[in-house]
């Protein structure tokens, strides 16, 4: 199965996965390496999406590789859609009714925007926010200015637009089914500091509990007002829809690959059909490796499974295991860190230690176990902490002493800000009747840890 | 809000063109003996007639003195360099001649209201470019980082209004060095200042000083509001701020009331270029023994006191927090950041181009230490040796200034800041950059960490990177930075959006990691020996 130098390996989609992929195996082999896209002719950065339209960067900043870069490692590039797959031949068609074949197809085809059959849900001015295409209709849609903007789903890419929509002084209505925002994940202070953020500062019209019914269109045939389920009508001009995503896999259904929400792979990432294989957002495990959820669509295990992917595909076997969990993201101006598993609402046998700074948007939430004592998670808002160091202390399973003793070491902000960890602990100390007494920060023991 | 952004703006740009236009709002009035009172004798005796009979009555354009100056002038040195009578020519220079010419005769409101001009000028631009900037902290909404519509202004995308401050940056400089006898005008605006701290005649270095000072204030106050979230950058722009206003203005004013030497303390060679030229040094040897003290420290401070404040925390300390061109590049440059090309190509072209300037000053400095040391111990002050290996010291020290000190670091270093970036002097020209970025690449304690794994690649940290590192490739394999050519201004690290960078001096061992396993990578890391065996 390893790739010899006249190998053909191809590569449907230059997102994260497909060029990670496509880097590591040039780095072990000279086999032919084609990544197709019908999105943008080179890899940029989708999670840079927004920047774009705020006007922070050009479309150019957010790709992570000069354009003569492909070129100058033999990989080609190929922009075009791939229409169907013939399994049987290995062979791609392509939209341009061109085809190509393969020796090994790498499927990192994706993510869209989910529509739950909504009424009006593809009429004009309604769009959801996944690729570049996507970015270019939002400024079609806007760029005549709207009054109002209704954002449907309370996750990361719906307050992400909301932000984007703000810098451009457009009114945003923010529908969210939850009873908090992103309350399937954030524990409830948590979530309450970034709905506070965002109504008071930002002005956003937070709506929690409330799901969409209808989108109307207006006499222009676009979109001019939005029902609720409890029958409020509001009018706007543009709706997004950000109620999460799904596999990008229509074009895989009804073929001989064994597919459920995404591409179903082992944890080779081999998928059920030989010399195929699926990574990043579209893969779905069978049964995870190592017990996470089988469906993890983020940046970096995109880029894990690329890097692992290219290993096997240039002979040395490797299996998917992905360590600890971690994740970031940026709430208007809240920074999120996370570490470990913390869920919104705490599992059995699982505490909590809450810290919140009385005025300004810092907050630490700590999960360990109620009877060990063994640190389980974070969640930070506002201050930065060192990965690596939070990495060990859940491998190495510290308790939640050892990490607040500790945590001068993990933090990671700027010099010169100013440093919570004395009041942090001295809570700890007083809620839980201990007398933990923070460590001065040591090069030694960061070090030692970097140094394995 | 907005309407007083808007007065302010008004006000500001009131105060440019008047400022601007004050070139042609004076007059000059020649009377019978005004040449053979302002021009020296050598010259009075060459062209001092015809000067006079062409100079009558008032002007109130300098283009037109300057243009029957330089004519007369040149004519007069043509004819003697013709008849090969050297000991004739003059050297003064016609610019020069202008300059005096224009400064000892003008005349009327321009000399008489010169507190009312000052305050027209300065005064309303400051107040107007205040009101234009303080109102931000409101309109800029909550404390964050807002880089909003950077690349949809024109302003600061390249656009119309980068072009136009393009050109009056590059005139201000060209003017500056080669053709003060146009900035006559406004060398008389401040004159009231110069009065007051010291006495004595402004010049146009003073105007400069004035202009730097005040520039880098206001903007410096612009910077502190956008990053008021982020203490690195508010106490490192009043650092830089501090150090221009006492260290380079204040005290080059004030230190030769106390019959002390004016010199800038803190201006390390190879930036300070002359240091070991002759007159420098001869200067400072006349004052005694506060004059060796400031030889020695000028001394101590390039081999010592620099590269171990380097070791410890990397070229920043002086970068970004004392020096007077780092302080006008991380204030009124501030806004053209994200211009600096990120290429490899010119991460290529920087090396060479910065190690150049580096090799070329230290090869004038030591022409001019030789010629130094030759005229310190001439017998003869007539005939001391001037050059070396066929090369004449005043040569190489003319280009030095003219390519290096004037057209590189002003005309080139500032001038093009809305085009190519706030630090092209500071990336590709500066020879102390080059000389501590060598020391921070291979001995320092200073790093950029990267956070793990968390890098999303976004950009932001390379974009607005003014020294052109390209940061996110670094950061996205989960790699340091470590670059000689970082100047530590801590903006990569206040823009990333996930918390990725940040700047820290540590111990040595493993600052560099070059080839680091993706954390969480557990698959990879359980497979390493298999995989590196390939
Ligand atoms: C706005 C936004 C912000 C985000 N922010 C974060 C974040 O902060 N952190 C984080 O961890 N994750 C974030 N994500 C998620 C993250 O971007 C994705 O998990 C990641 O990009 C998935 O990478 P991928 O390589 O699997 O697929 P993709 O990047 O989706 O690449 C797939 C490519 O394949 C192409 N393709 C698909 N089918 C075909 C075909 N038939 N023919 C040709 N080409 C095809 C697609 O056009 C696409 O270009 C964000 C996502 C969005 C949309
Ligand atoms: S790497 Fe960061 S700190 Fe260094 S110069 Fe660039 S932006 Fe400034
Ligand atoms: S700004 Fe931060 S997240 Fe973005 S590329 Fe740079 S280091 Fe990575």
């Amino acid at each position: 199965m390893s790739a010899g130098s006249n190998d053909h390996i191809v590569i449907i989609g230059n997102g994260i996965s497909g060029v990670t992929l496509a880097r590591f195996v040039r780095k072990n082999s000279d086999c032919k390496i084609t990544i197709i896209s019908s999105e943008t002719e080179y890899f940029f950065s989708r999670t840079a999406l927004m920047y774009i339209y705020m006007g922070h960067m050009r479309l150019k900043d957010t790709q992570p590789y000069e354009n003569d870069f492909w070129e100058k490692n033999k990989i080609d590039l190929k922009f075009d859609h791939v229409t169907d797959i013939n399994f049987e031949n290995k062979q791609l068609n392509f939209e341009t009714s061109s085809s190509m074949k393969y020796d090994s197809l790498v499927l990192a085809v994706g993510s869209k925007p989910n529509k739950f059959g909504w009424p009006g849900q593809d009429l004009p001015g309604v769009q959801g926010l996944y690729s570049y295409k996507d970015l270019e209709l939002l400024e079609e849609n806007t760029k005549n200015g709207i009054n109002r903007s209704v954002i449907i789903g309370g996750g990361l890419i719906g307050i992400e637009l909301a932000e984007m929509l703000h810098t451009r002084n457009y009114p945003v209505t923010f529908l969210v089914r939850e009873g908090a925002f992103w309350g399937g994940v954030l524990p409830e202070p948590q979530a309450k500091m970034i709905e506070r953020h965002m109504t008071t500062d930002y002005h956003i019209d937070l709506q929690l509990n409330t799901e969409l019914a209808e989108i109307h269109a207006g006499s222009n045939g676009r979109v001019s007002k939005i029902t609720t389920k409890s029958g409020e009508k509001i009018d706007c001009q543009l709706v997004g829809l950000t109620a999460g995503v799904s596999p990008n896999i229509d074009f895989l259904k009804n073929t001989s690959l064994k597919t459920d929400k995404g591409i179903l792979v082992n944890e080779y990432l081999e998928t059920s059909i030989k010399d195929v294989y699926a990574i990043g957002d579209c893969a779905e495990f069978k049964e995870h490796p190592t017990g996470r959820r089988n469906l993890e669509q983020v940046w970096y295990t995109g880029k894990m499974m690329g890097e692992t992917l290219a290993y096997t595909l240039t002979g040395a076997k490797t299996a998917y295991k992905p360590g600890n969990w971690f994740n970031s993201a940026k709430f208007f101006d809240i920074e999120y860190q996370t570490y470990g598993w913390v869920f919104a609402k705490p599992q059995e046998n699982e505490s909590v230690f809450y810290w919140e700074h009385p005025t300004k948007y810092l907050s630490l939430y700590f999960v360990f176990n109620t009877k060990t004592h063994e640190f389980k998670g974070i969640n930070t808002f506002g201050i930065r902490l060192r990965h690596e160091l939070f990495d060990r202390w859940l491998t190495d399973k510290m308790s939640i002493e050892y990490v607040l003793e500790h945590l001068k070491d993990a933090n990671f902000d700027p010099e010169l800000y100013s440093q919570y960890e004395k009041q942090i602990v001295q809570q700890f100390n007083s809620e839980n009747n201990t007398s933990i007494k923070p460590k001065k920060k040591s090069w030694k023991r960061i070090f030692n840890l970097s140094q394995k | 809000m907005k309407i007083i952004q808007s007065i302010g703006m008004t006000l500001f740009l009131g105060a440019l063109v008047l400022f601007t236009s004050s070139t042609f709002l004076s007059k000059v009035e020649f009377t019978k003996n005004s040449v053979k009172e302002t021009v020296n004798e050598n010259v009075y005796k060459s062209i001092g007639s015809e000067l006079s009979d062409a100079l009558q009555g008032t002007f109130s354009n300098p283009i037109k003195i300057s243009g029957l100056v330089s004519d007369i002038y040149n004519k007069k040195n043509q004819k003697y360099k013709e008849a090969k009578e050297w000991d004739k020519v003059m050297y003064v220079g016609s610019g020069q001649l202008t300059y005096q010419l224009i400064k000892k005769n003008t005349v009327g409101w321009f000399v008489t209201s010169q507190g009312l001009l000052l305050f027209l000028t300065f005064g309303l631009g400051v107040i107007g470019a205040l009101m234009y900037i303080i109102p931000q902290v409101v309109t800029l909404g909550p404390a964050g980082i807002k880089n909003n519509h950077v690349y949809q202004n024109p302003s600061t995308n390249r656009g119309w209004i980068a072009w136009l401050v393009f050109v009056y940056l590059v005139g201000f400089y060209v003017l500056l060095y080669f053709n003060p006898q146009f900035l006559v005008s406004q060398i008389q605006i401040v004159e009231p200042i110069k009065e007051f701290i010291s006495g004595g005649e402004s010049s146009q270095w003073f105007l400069y000083g004035v202009l730097y000072c005040t520039v880098m204030t206001v903007m410096g106050i612009r910077m502190i509001i956008k990053y008021r979230h982020n203490n690195y950058q508010i106490v490192r722009t009043l650092s830089v701020i501090f150090f221009q206003l006492i260290f380079a203005f204040l005290l080059v004013e004030i230190l030769p009331l106390f019959n002390m030497p004016a010199v800038d303390l803190k201006n390390a060679w190879p930036l300070d270029y002359d240091f070991l030229f002759d007159w420098n040094v001869k200067q400072l040897f006349e004052y005694g023994n506060v004059g060796k003290f400031v030889f020695f420290w000028g001394i101590l401070l390039s081999v010592i006191i620099v590269p171990t404040l380097v070791y410890f925390y990397g070229k920043r300390w002086y970068c970004s927090w004392v020096c007077g061109c780092g302080g006008l590049a991380e204030t009124l440059g501030d806004p053209y950041r994200q211009h600096s090309d990120k290429s490899i190509k010119a991460w290529k072209f920087e090396r060479y181009i910065i190690h150049g300037v580096l090799v070329f000053a230290i090869v004038m400095t030591a022409w001019t230490g030789y010629h130094t040391y030759n005229v310190l111990n001439a017998s003869d002050s007539e005939n001391v040796k001037a050059s070396l290996l066929g090369i004449s010291v005043f040569d190489i020290r003319s280009w030095y200034g003219f390519l290096i000190g004037s057209i590189f670091s002003g005309v080139i270093g500032t001038g093009f800041y809305p085009i190519f970036g706030n630090r092209v002097w500071c990336r590709f020209g500066c020879p102390l950059a080059a000389y501590m970025g060598l020391v921070q690449r291979f001995k320092s304690r200073f790093r950029i960490t990267t956070n793990g794994a968390q890098c999303i690649s976004c950009g932001n940290c390379s974009t607005y990177c003014e020294q052109g590192i390209d940061v996110r490739a670094y950061a996205q394999k989960g790699q340091n930075i470590v670059r000689s050519s970082c100047v530590g201004c801590g903006v990569c690290a206040a823009v990333c959006p996930r918390g990725v960078l940040k700047l820290e001096n540590g111990p040595e061992e493993g600052r560099i990691n070059d080839d680091p396993i993706m954390i969480g990578n557990e698959g990879v890391k359980l497979n390493y020996t298999a995989i590196k065996a390939k």
